[in-house]
């Protein structure tokens, strides 16, 4: 059995681990809340935007753009939103197994836009080309790290570097639940517009055709002018969703992590009774031993 | 005067929100005015200043980047990019106005002069704005 000190030392050390985790699901909740109201803010924006690009390519479906179209043989881009810290249970391993895991990508067909260092550092090591880093984007994100982002993806779109654009990240249902989606950005995908975007968990209605809208510039012009705005919207809307669910994840296995802390403190000060016990029991054995002997 | 909801909100905020008599602003076809009962139209805008006739006064704010939503009764502003005048610091557009200048006149490649009127153009619309 191990003595008493070594027991000791092991009890305080996890105390003080203990403590740390316990800190850190403090903080993360703190985090989290402020993250969620952040997301509340930005709903109303996010909806106008996707009701005026809905119906704007409702009219504008004929246009031959490649923003709609696509084409090209250039790479696939994916955005992925990462954390730059760990301590946050499968959090950023789900986001990059849903990529590893798609036959669809590879080192060879796929470039990576990484906003955050775990999910940069993993696609290095598994060989992938990273073509920029915006970490830094994921500690505070504003929507100016959208536009950046956007800007520099447009660019190697209209150059034919990229052909496809796709937005890795984790969708922050609730407090619980976070889910890791992949979402196609360009070419525009018709259907996949049809999704749910305020997250509610409900699909979204297309929106009813009130009034005829007239655009100005003309459809196709607007249309040039508004897809990027479309997507630093839906980037910025990811960084959000993301941030709150690093700090929901990182809440939890923090959680547990203490829980685990307490029950391993409960063992240990078992031992720690029990070896102490066992010590006074010797003691008596060769106090009593002794007194016989001289008797 | 009839009034329409007038509402301006951006990725991080809502921004404004109330009735107005009247808005005003710079879009990429030239400046436009609305009042109430417009025909429904989205318009992109470029930057400018943001005037509003609101019933309790009026009101003035620089507009840089978005689109806006008009309907015959309620008018959205979807900015992405909007200061009130309290939040310009007027040395600092100025300073950047003067660099823009200086770029624009000294002519670097195409990109370069896209970024140094856009600069302008904003430097521009905070200038104005504060008047």
């Amino acid at each position: 059995m191990a003595s008493m000190r070594d027991i000791k030392r092991r009890k305080s050390s996890v105390e003080s681990t203990q403590q740390i985790t316990k800190a850190m699901k403090l903080v993360s909740t703190v985090k989290l809340q402020r993250a969620k109201a952040r997301a509340e803010q930005s709903r109303f924006y996010f909806r106008a935007v996707y009701e005026t690009v809905t119906s704007i390519l409702a009219k504008a479906g004929e246009v031959d753009h490649p923003y709609l179209k696509g084409g090209g043989d250039g790479k696939k881009a994916i955005v992925l939103i990462t954390s730059n810290k760990g301590l946050a249970g499968g959090y950023n391993s789900n986001v990059i197994k849903l990529i590893t895991r798609n036959d669809e990508f590879n080192k060879d067909n796929t470039t990576i836009y990484a906003i955050g260092k775990k999910g940069k550092d993993a696609f290095l090591r598994e060989g992938y080309p990273i073509f920029k880093d915006f970490s830094e984007a994921i500690e505070e994100p504003v929507y100016k790290d959208g536009m950046i982002v956007t800007e520099e993806l447009l660019k190697a779109f209209e150059k034919g570097e990229i052909s496809e654009i796709y937005l890795a990240y984790t969708y922050f249902k609730n407090t619980v639940s976070h889910v890791p989606t992949l979402l196609k950005l360009l070419p525009v995908d018709m259907d996949a517009v049809d999704q749910d975007i305020d997250g509610d968990g409900i699909p979204d209605e297309k929106p009813a055709p009130t009034a005829p809208m007239n655009f100005e510039p003309e459809d196709e012009e607007a249309l040039k002018l508004i897809i990027p705005k479309y997507i630093s919207s839906l980037i910025y809307g990811a960084l959000i969703s993301a941030q709150a669910a690093e700090n929901g994840a990182r809440m939890q296995a923090m959680d547990n992590a203490t829980n685990n802390a307490a029950e391993m403190i409960d063992h240990l000060s078992l031992l720690y009774n029990r070896a102490r016990q066992g010590k006074i029991t010797t003691e008596l054995t060769e106090i009593i031993a002794g007194a016989d002997a001289i008797s | 005067m009839e009034t329409f909801k007038l509402s301006v909100v951006t990725p991080e905020r809502v921004f404004f929100e109330g009735e107005a008599e009247m808005v005003e602003f710079n879009t990429t076809e030239g400046e436009i005015g609305i009042y109430k009962n417009h025909v429904p139209m989205t318009v992109i805008i470029s930057p400018g200043v943001l005037y509003m006739q609101l019933p309790e006064g009026e009101k003035k704010a620089a507009l840089h980047a978005g689109f806006v939503e008009i309907l015959q009764d309620s008018v959205t502003i979807l900015a992405e990019l909007i200061e009130w005048p309290d939040e310009i610091d007027e040395q600092r557009a100025e300073s950047a106005g003067q660099r823009a200048r200086e770029r624009i006149a000294a002519r670097g490649d195409d990109l370069d002069m896209d970024r140094a009127e856009a600069a302008l153009k904003r430097a521009i619309a905070r200038i104005n704005s504060l008047k």
